[in-house]
């Protein structure tokens, strides 16, 4: 069970509590229509997938209901920061 | 030395048990060889796991490539082939899928002959249970274009289930009432790791080389193309190479410099103490992420949902154990007094729409074959004979054109996530 810190409740909660919303820090285009088709398959269904740092949404839904960014290790699941979203992680490396 | 072989296999018969029998079988042959690896290869296939060990079965089988060989980091079939809760079915809502999942079915329905190793198919049936209105729409819309497709299928109600699954709970009281399910009675189990060791022996036996304890490190490109890859043990030329590496294709594919839209994701299963025939079908429920059977030695063998998060930890969260367990107890109530023995998670590449991709890529005589999330065991056989076709003749079997990696450029996904939804 993780146990999840939310930067908006400033608390340590469970696992159960929170949603995740995949890869942090994807740009939505701001002209989808002048996309190719691979730049829009690309935004929408390539992810990064590391083995080691990510950079990942959280949604609190039991909480405060917001979302924010989480830097976790997914072969260690240790989290090692979560921060607000339009902010930049303090912790980055590349995956394993 | 291949005709060497293929001589020196000896077939499994009554007799040759006899035999071994009055020698305490001490001087059985080995399953397969050991070979050092060659300097190059036609086709190298990167991951021993089912998929890959029939692939190369069939490349040499069907298209007599039989200068092959199959690299694997661990031992054969030690992934996801030997952590799955073996569920065989075919009924996918939409053609595409139960065309391929369909024509692996057949294939197992033939394969322990096929390969003269007792893979143990039986074919016990599969309920997929509905307990809601709309679980029951879509259970009778999929067992409707399963048989438009030709696969068997009927739609059961809950007496009838009862029938066929005495101690579960069909009372409308119940946490998650049963509405009724799908029922596939040519759907059952195999043993996953006969799969696994019947093809890579039929292969070897073939001359196709089992390269163990080999890690890919890299694959080497030249003007667009393979030309072999880098392991833990050196380098190995190859003209093709085909990846065949579930829960690590990300990783497979970024040393091409390749993304592929999978994501990688904990899957887990348990099972409980031995116990006496008391299930002879295999009962799966999507809406409450639970699957249950039964394995001839007796225990439960019991198979939960997956992660939310990605994740390459062979270990499962324990929320999502512990809701599968509630689910299973409230289904079969008399469950509730067994205890499990273990319990285990393996790594599974997700795709948007849950169907795996069969493709060539963008760099010259490089295959993936991946994707098969949660599901794959089943399509061990079509999977290969697909992907070795696909790798032989350098353009999709036919049966694999839709599972092209394009899909998720040009939109053409073909969405089975209420046929495989968490379940298997
Ligand atoms: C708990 C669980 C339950 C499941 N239940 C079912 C079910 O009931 N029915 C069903 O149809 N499916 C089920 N599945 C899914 C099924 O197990 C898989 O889809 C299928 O086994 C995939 O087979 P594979 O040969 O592609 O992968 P694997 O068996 O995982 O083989 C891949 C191989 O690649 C090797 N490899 C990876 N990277 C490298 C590298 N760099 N170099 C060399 N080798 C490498 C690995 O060591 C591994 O042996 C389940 C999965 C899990 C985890
Ligand atoms: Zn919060």
């Amino acid at each position: 069970m993780l146990l999840i810190y939310c930067p908006h409740c400033q608390e340590h909660r469970e696992e159960e509590e929170f949603s995740y919303g995949g890869e942090a820090h994807i740009t939505r285009p701001v002209a989808p229509e002048s996309l190719t088709d691979a730049e829009w398959g690309d935004y929408l269904f390539f992810r990064k997938n590391p083995r080691g740092l990510h950079h990942e949404m959280w949604y609190h839904g039991v909480g405060c209901r917001r979302y924010f960014n989480a830097t976790r290790n997914t072969l260690t699941y240790e989290i090692l920061e979560t921060y607000l979203v339009g902010t930049q992680p303090q912790i980055t490396g590349a995956g394993v | 030395m291949i005709l060497n072989a293929v001589d020196t296999m000896k077939r499994y018969s009554a007799f040759s048990l006899l035999k071994n029998a009055l020698t305490y079988h001490e001087n059985w042959q080995k399953v397969w060889r050991n070979p050092t690896p060659k300097k190059d290869y036609d086709v190298i296939i990167v991951g021993g796991g089912g998929h890959g060990l029939a692939t190369a079965y069939y490349l040499a089988k069907v298209h007599g490539i039989t200068n092959v060989a199959v690299v694997e980091k661990g031992y054969l079939g030690g992934g996801n082939t030997a952590r799955n809760t073996t569920i065989i079915r075919s009924n996918y809502l939409w053609d595409e899928a139960a065309q391929l999942y369909e024509l692996s079915l057949k294939l197992w329905e033939g394969l322990s002959q096929e390969l003269n190793y007792n893979v143990m198919f039986s074919q016990r049936g599969v309920l997929n249970l509905g307990h809601n209105l709309q679980d029951m729409r879509d259970i009778e819309r999929r067992v409707n274009a399963n048989r438009l497709n030709g696969i068997d299928g009927e739609v059961v109600t809950p007496e009838r289930i009862k029938e066929i699954a005495p101690l579960i709970n069909i009372s409308r009281n119940s946490r998650y009432p049963i509405l009724g399910a799908s029922w596939q009675p040519r759907g059952g189990t195999a043993r996953h790791d006969a799969v696994a060791w019947g093809y890579a022996r039929g292969a070897d036996a073939l001359g196709v080389d089992m390269i163990q304890q080999t890690e890919v490190t890299g694959i080497r490109r030249k003007d667009g193309a393979v030309v072999g890859v880098e392991t833990t043990n050196g380098f190995i030329g190859a003209r093709k190479v085909a990846c065949v590496t579930a829960g690590s294709s990300g990783l497979v594919a970024a040393m091409a410099g390749i993304r592929l839209p999978v994501e990688s994701r904990p899957l887990q299963a348990m099972v409980s103490e031995p116990v006496k025939p008391c299930l002879d079908t295999v009962v799966m429920s999507n809406a409450v992420h639970g699957y249950v059977s039964q394995s001839d030695k007796g225990d439960l063998v019991i198979g939960a949902g997956v992660d939310s998060y990605n994740g390459y930890g062979q270990r499962g969260s324990f929320n999502v154990i512990e809701h599968t367990v509630q689910a299973i107890c409230e289904l079969f109530p008399a469950f509730s007094r067994l205890q499990m023995n273990r319990q285990w998670g393996g790594i599974v590449d997700t795709c948007p729409d849950a169907c795996p991709i069969i493709s060539k890529t963008s760099v010259g005589g490089l295959y993936f074959n991946c994707g098969w999330g949660t599901g794959g065991f089943k399509a061990t056989p079509g999977s290969g004979f697909v992907f070795a076709d696909t790798v032989a003749n350098d353009r999709p079997h036919p049966l694999a054109a839709a599972f092209n990696i394009d899909r998720f450029n040009t939109g053409a996904l073909i969405d089975e996530h209420g046929a495989a939804g968490v379940a298997h």
